[in-house]
């Protein structure tokens, strides 16, 4: 078996003559959880899709699992879990059902997958909802089960489409930790996000996409550092232009995103100094993250 | 190309049996309401139809009229029972409730899907044409053991129709479409295929027409077999349903990979 899980290669995509997808290459190796990061119509979805051999490249090779895709998808959706953006979990079952239902997808019998339904209820914490009707759950609980769902198969790959979103942040830690726990039983994980948080906390590797291109890729701290390497003063509640000429000259790079100047210095304290007497301004200084390195990247925020 | 047929086309000859079990395990949770709203209707319109214009137009063929439409109530309710589970709730599979969407991750292909929804619907139309068929020979207007040549033509028959509502709930962008089908193409169905009055009553292009549709063959089927009489031509009946069931299944399925695998 290849230490390669997925390998696109120059993929194109486009949809009503506007690229989506625009010669894309990656390479997720085995065992590691690999992030697409981008906004909204980025191109997350399409690439899942592609990767899932649910939509066909206009251009480029996809090899998922040391299978060409779509040709073979078949066989490798055999070996691949998936969480899809949208719910779709049957509504009218029971959370048992839904799971016995779709084991049986997998060409399961009806003992076989009773027999690991308590552990994955157990891995998704819902050991006392097994009777529940799905109608019943939480947000959060239906995630949970979309998961366990995903495991039946005991999949090598899963492939997730914006995990979390829409959850409430207790719910999506948990969610985080069952994913940390999945990495450590040796699962590959690939998952489409826009939230910086959640790549930068889980993924090994990212790329980041912006209208269908990767404007970035790497380990989310190592990106950081490349790109921003300093700290990172907000300042809000001035004129940014204004303010833009003033710190300048001890600021390595200023970047004015709608309100917030964002101030990059590699020697915060002389920034401050330089602001004293200012009233009416609030700062905030923080490390640098990812949201940073797209905003330099693209000269726009990310999350709004 | 040939890979993508394959992506689409059925994988194996067992898959759609999970598809089906599926929608059986849905069903058996509102079976009861399921059986009576299937049946209450046709054995409204035999029983309706069968006494009150019985008395006027008295025999047909040899036969009391409740007895003559019976056959047709018959296929008619396979008609509409395969129709019905096509068009509204496995349009709703596929659309709404993306339960399409969440089998097609698995191993199975929108062929096998698509199958297990045929064989799903053909299952409802058997139902609902054999409690007909179960309640007209209690009451003594259909023959036993005849009517046991009618059973795999009911099945058949749903076969036929949910294929063919198959490749209109392919092409439905909504629910509103759907009324289309019934009035242009159901109901018009119903009078031209002899279900209410022997095609010999209508004109000569008309009687011409009705060859080409798959309700005329299967009631020309299935009336026989419940008036305790030979039917002619069963190999043409047979191949036309057969026909109607397996063509629009390959179209649906294309249609299908174009509008969900864009
Ligand atoms: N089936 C489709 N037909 C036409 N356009 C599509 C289709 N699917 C996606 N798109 C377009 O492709 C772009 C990327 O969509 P998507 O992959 O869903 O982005 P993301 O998941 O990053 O939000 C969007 O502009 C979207 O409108
Ligand atoms: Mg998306």
């Amino acid at each position: 078996m290849s230490t390669v899980a997925i390998d696109l290669a120059g993929v194109s995509k486009t949809y009503e003559g506007k690229v989506v997808v625009d010669g894309l290459s990656f390479r997720v190796a085995a065992g590691e959880c690999f992030g697409l990061l981008g906004p909204n119509g980025a191109g997350k979805s399409t690439i899942a899709r592609m990767v899932l051999g649910m939509t066909s490249p206009d251009a480029g090779e996809i090899t998922v699992l040391g299978v060409p895709v779509p040709a073979r998808a078949r066989l490798a959706r055999a070996r691949i879990g998936v969480v899809p953006q949208f719910d779709n979990l049957d509504l009218e079952f029971t959370v048992r059902e839904n799971l016995l239902v779709f084991g049986r997808y997998f060409g399961m019998s009806t003992r076989e997958v009773e027999a690991i339904i308590p552990s994955l209820l157990e891995f998704a914490r819902l050991e006392s909802k097994a009777h529940a009707r799905v109608s019943e759950l939480s947000g959060g609980m239906k995630r949970r089960l979309t998961l366990a769902r995903a495991l039946i198969n005991d999949p090598q790959l899963i492939v997730m489409d914006e995990p979390t979103t829409g959850l409430d942040p207790h719910a999506r830690h948990l969610i985080w930790e069952r994913l940390r726990s999945l990495l450590a039983s040796g699962k590959t994980i690939i998952l489409t996000t826009h939230f910086m948080e959640e790549a930068e906390r889980l993924c090994d590797r990212l790329c980041v996409l912006e209208n269908g291109r990767k404007i970035a890729e790497g380990h989310p701290h190592a990106l950081i550092e490349e790109q921003i390497g300093c700290q990172v003063i907000e300042i809000y509640g001035g004129n940014p232009h204004e303010l833009h000429s003033l710190i300048s000259p001890y600021a390595q790079r200023t970047e004015v995103s709608g309100e917030t100047l964002f101030c990059y210095a590699p020697d915060p304290e002389r920034v401050r100094l330089q602001l004293r007497g200012h009233a009416g301004l609030r700062l905030l200084q923080r490390p640098p993250n990812l949201e940073d390195v797209f905003l330099r990247l693209t000269g726009r925020e990310m999350e709004k | 190309m040939r890979e993508l047929c394959a992506a689409a086309l059925p994988a194996n000859a067992w898959n759609w049996i999970a598809v089906w079990r599926r929608n059986f395990l849905a069903w058996k949770k509102v079976a009861l309401a399921s059986i009576l709203g299937n049946l209450a209707d046709p054995m409204i319109y035999l029983f309706g139809l069968g006494f009150g214009l019985g008395v006027v137009v008295g025999r047909i063929d040899g036969a009391p009229y409740v007895a003559f439409l019976a056959g047709g109530m018959v296929a008619t309710s396979a008609m509409t029972a395969a129709t019905f589970e096509t068009i509204y709730a496995a349009f709703a599979r596929m659309h709404a409730q993306r339960t399409w969407e969440a089998i097609l991750y698995t191993q199975l292909t929108l062929g096998d899907i698509v199958l297990g929804e045929l064989a799903w619907a053909a299952t409802k139309a058997f139902l609902a044409g054999t409690g007909i068929t179960v309640v007209a020979t209690l009451l003594g207007y259909a023959a036993w053991p005849s009517i046991l040549y009618a059973l795999p033509v009911i099945a058949l028959t749903g076969l036929a129709f949910a294929s063919l509502a198959m490749v209109i709930t392919a092409l439905a962008p909504s629910y509103d479409y759907f009324v289309f089908y019934q009035t242009l193409v159901l109901t018009p169905m119903l009078f031209l295929c002899g279900a209410v009055f022997p095609v010999a009553q209508l004109p000569n292009v008309f009687q011409l027409a009705a060859h080409f549709l798959p309700l005329a063959h299967a009631i020309d089927l299935i009336r026989p077999a419940l008036l305790g009489r030979p039917a002619g031509d069963m190999g043409l009946h047979i191949g036309a349903l057969c026909f109607y069931a397996v063509l629009p299944f390959f179209l649906s399925v294309a249609l299908f990979r174009r509008r969900l695998m864009p």
